[in-house]
């Protein structure tokens, strides 16, 4: 019994640590102890038999979070039948929740964990390229990248409400954004009725509402502010509708991809929305002309809270490049690190338990071999709820077969 | 990436072709159209154009090149690292270039009265980027159908077009390509068809047609595309509708093409009679035959770049480059032995099945078998960044133990891509007598944190980080947020 308890007890020694919650501490030590950190400092005593990770010239960091992705809800993109992030035919799917959707098994997961995303949110609907149609995706999930179970993997669910104010809603709304902002508002208004009116509404004296009753139930939460809605909004005047339909109905709102959010950091910080962005997207469309690389930046500068996402599921690991790539653009590095770390936890309510490196918080930790955004930075380790990752995946079995020809078969 | 999925949705998947050539290095030719070549000295490295462009065999020139260089002053790049994709990397060196040539590189240059010098002091200094396989004015932003110009997707085989009649010059993607360093582009047709058309080699410069664009002299490339994309698009429409019917459509098409090179041939020796009737599909075609056109070829799986260099074998050309070739890994040795190159990116991988099997190492292990690598993007984003895709390969491939320099690893985004264009005497290497296609980096171009801060196309300062001045806008931005 002792020696599984002390089994379970891991000190990683000696490196730079990067807490996010505070400054950085030189030759460090995180203890981690049955998967959560026990410990983080200078000056961290080492119980004897723990399992000591010598990390002496590495960089300690919290695991990265993704903070818009579809990992395990997507397989291959072109493969219908491996996806499973929509709900078609319901362009007010409140009530879909993509959890039990998701794959554990799915091979993107190996792939994108060992290189230090630990934890993603599994969106429905699609934030990428082309973004999916509809004005309410569903509900979003929070998962770590390890588990042989949903319900192991799973962190909250649901974690977020996903909808949709670019120019993909227009056909739930007729053809026009001003229809669209119209129908997110006669559903809203709809959900707030039904909440008070269960009972005529299962006799059927009640008007038609806007959308079921599981989608209307599922808003329920979305409209008390106990659960954060997630919209889509590139253009400056969708951003502004997101803003103002928020206020109106106090709603928790996260906006997601905010290209053109650069224009009026200062109205979306007076709100006190965050965003979730892709700092390398700046190709122009007539959803956001005016997109560019200092969109990150320039929303941190000017105190919006800012995560970064990386929409291309099988490239979650393409994360780190993002954040370079913000700093490159004027983000400062600490802001960066913060904002696929402390910052998405904080937007999604689990900031007690993840996105820092303190003790008592979940012990999601990489060890890496310098700064997390430099190409020329290897893995050493991964850590998800304490538990060592092994550093493999199909992609690693393809190199070993291969590395050497004729392959190994 | 994002893009990518945007091609998905036309059902017109972006990609490249290969060419295949019967002679591995460019040829040298009078030069056919407007005067890159300029007033420059003609040293030893030299280049001149090949001739091949704008002509067919017994055909006249054809949609010449008017491009011209820009006039400027000499510029003199001191104090920098100068990484010359040739071998060497300088420290403190300096870069003296003059009327669109490299005049000299090296610790100890001097520079003319009239020249401007920069100070490169803490900046790197590379060749201008070469992307082997860009879509960026064939599918323009903002992207809708208007701009929907990349795929002839009407039937499997469309030699016969050339990317060059879609292309358009004020696509905003190109001001943002050239903010990443990037000096040469082949525009390919996309991966619709089996044989998709002509590509269009041009220097990434601001112009009002493509022909103002056009790379003086370059071999023009036939994009042909593998695996599912075609039997995609065709699968319902007549086929092909399998990988064997892909294999008999590229060989039904190369045998009507040999007919028509044995005719035209004949004629253009004897000139007996009439001439054979042109045939515009046959005329890229034969082209091939002949080796002036190159094949570039989209080819994801090992197993498909087998039967498409048996292909080559059976029709006696060669294929110059395998795009996107995810499992050339799997291949590195044959495709060395055969010399053909492969234009790769560093990670995509797993958004459709023949795209499963990519991994980071593979362009470190088609180095390390001595192959040609090249770093491309496929992708109006990607592009701006081919310095970062090839960092993440490079670094990858060391961290696997495969010893990849820093030269070489610019080579991927350089010298490499100019050789798969046939441009190689021209441009990709920073030696005197070279095109002045110059990038001068924030920083080590292999970090994430470097920026171009000046780029430099024949000598033309076409983007200055630090200067509006220097900041070309394309129509279409004008007036836009």
């Amino acid at each position: 019994m002792i020696a599984f308890l002390l089994a379970q007890t891991i000190a990683i020694t000696g490196g730079t640590v990067y807490p996010v919650s505070g400054p950085k501490i030189e030759n460090a030590t995180v203890l981690i102890r049955d998967g959560r950190i026990a410990a983080v400092g200078a000056n961290v005593a080492v119980p004897a038999g723990a399992t000591r990770i010598d990390a002496s010239g590495k960089w300690v960091t919290p695991g990265l979070i993704d903070g818009a992705g579809q990992m395990g809800l997507r397989e291959i993109e072109v493969v219908q039948g491996t996806n499973e992030y929509t709900q078609r035919g319901n362009d007010v799917a409140a009530g879909f929740n993509v959890l039990e959707g998701i794959n554990p098994a799915s091979t993107l997961i190996a792939v994108n964990r060992m290189e230090g995303v630990t934890t993603t949110l599994a969106v429905p609907g699609s934030l990428g390229v082309p973004p999916s149609a509809g004005l309410i995706w569903g509900q979003a999930a929070l998962i770590d990248l390890d588990g042989a179970t949903i319900e192991t993997m799973q962190i909250k669910s649901p974690a977020a409400m996903v909808a949709n104010l670019s120019e993909s809603a227009k056909e739930a709304g007729g053809g026009s954004r001003a229809a669209v902002a119209q129908r997110l508002r006669r559903v809203l208004n709809d959900a707030r009725e039904y909440a008070t009116r269960r009972a005529d509404y299962r006799r059927r004296q009640i008007q038609d509402l806007g959308a079921s009753a599981a989608d209307l139930e599922a808003l329920q939460p979305v409209l008390r502010g106990a659960m954060p809605l997630i919209v889509m909004a590139n253009r400056r005047s969708d951003i502004e509708t997101a803003l103002r339909i928020a206020k109106e109905y106090k709603l928790r709102l996260i906006l997601a991809g905010a290209a053109e959010g650069w224009m009026i950091p200062d109205e979306i910080a007076a709100a006190g929305v965050p965003v979730l962005v892709e700092p390398m997207d700046n190709i122009p469309s007539f959803d956001a002309l005016g997109i560019r690389y200092e969109n990150a930046p320039l929303l941190a500068k000017g105190g919006v809270k800012v995560a970064l996402m990386e929409t291309t599921t099988e490239n979650t690991r393409d994360l780190r490049q993002q954040a370079g790539n913000a700093v490159a653009s004027g983000m400062t590095w600490e802001q960066a690190l913060r904002a696929v770390t402390l910052t998405p936890a904080e937007i999604l309510g689990v900031a007690d338990r993840y996105g820092s490196l303190e003790a008592g918080k979940v012990a999601n930790v990489v060890v890496w071999t310098g700064d997390p955004f430099d190409f020329a930075t290897g893995i050493e380790h991964v850590f998800i709820r304490g538990r060592d990752i092994p550093l493999r995946s199909r992609q690693t079995e393809l190199l070993e077969r291969y590395k050497t020809l004729p392959p190994k078969y | 990436m994002r893009h990518l999925s945007t091609a998905f949705a036309l059902l017109v998947f972006a990609a490249g072709a290969g060419c295949a050539s019967a002679g591995a290095r460019t040829t040298t030719a009078a030069a056919g159209a407007a005067g890159a070549a300029g007033a420059a000295p003609q040293q030893a490295a030299a280049p001149t154009p090949a001739a091949s462009q704008d002509t067919a065999a017994g055909i006249g020139p054809q949609y010449p090149s008017t491009y011209q260089r820009h006039p400027n002053p000499p510029v003199l790049i001191r104090n920098a690292t100068i990484l010359t994709a040739a071998g060497q990397e300088i420290q403190r060196g300096s870069i003296l270039f003059k009327d669109g040539r490299i005049v000299a590189v090296g610790t100890n240059v001097q520079a003319p009265s009239d020249a401007t010098v920069v100070d490169g002091t803490g900046k790197w200094v590379t060749p201008g980027v070469i992307d082997t396989h860009s879509h960026i004015g064939v599918y323009a932003a903002p992207g809708t159908f208007a701009e929907s110009d990349g795929n002839e997707a009407t039937r499997p085989v469309t030699a016969e077009v050339w990317a060059e009649h879609s292309f358009w010059p004020q696509d905003p993607q190109i001001p943002l390509a050239i903010a990443g360093g990037v000096t040469t582009i082949q525009a390919l047709p996309g991966s619709a068809n089996l044989i998709g058309g002509r590509s269009a080699v041009l220097k990434l410069v601001p112009a009002r047609s493509v022909q103002e664009m056009k790379f003086p002299g370059a071999h023009y490339g036939l994009k042909m595309a593998c695996g599912e994309n075609p039997k995609r698009v065709y699968g319902q429409r007549g086929g092909p509708s399998t990988r064997m019917g892909n294999m008999a459509g590229y060989r039904e098409a190369f045998i009507a093409a040999q007919a028509y090179r044995r005719k035209w041939d004949k004629w253009n020796k004897d000139h007996q009679g009439d001439p054979p009737e042109r045939n515009l599909r046959n005329e890229s075609l034969a082209e091939v035959l002949r080796g002036n056109i190159y094949v570039q070829n989209h080819c994801y799986r090992a197993d498909e770049m087998m039967q498409m260099l048996d292909l080559a074998h059976e029709f006696g050309f060669k294929i110059r480059s395998f795009h996107h070739a995810v499992e050339a890994y799997k291949i590195a040795d044959v495709l060395a032995r055969e010399g053909t190159a492969v234009s790769i990116w560093s990670d995509w991988w797993g958004f459709k099945e023949e795209a499963m099997d990519g991994i980071y190492e593979n362009a470190a292990l088609v180095q390390q078998a001595g192959g040609r690598v090249v770093i491309h993007s496929d992708d109006a984003s990607g592009i701006q960044r081919l310095n970062q895709e090839a960092a993440k390969a490079m670094y990858h491939g060391r961290r696997a133990g495969i010893p990849i320099t820093r030269d070489q690893a610019v080579r991927w985004f350089t010298a490499n891509p100019a050789w798969v264009l046939g441009l190689d005497s021209l441009v990709g290497t920073l030696e005197p007598g070279k095109m002045a296609d110059v990038v001068l980096w924030s920083a080590d171009p292999l970090s994430v944190y470097a920026r171009a801060l000046q780029v430099y196309n024949d000598g033309w300062l076409v983007y200055d980080r630090n200067d509006p001045a220097h900041q070309p806008k394309t129509d279409f931005s004008l007036g836009q947020p």
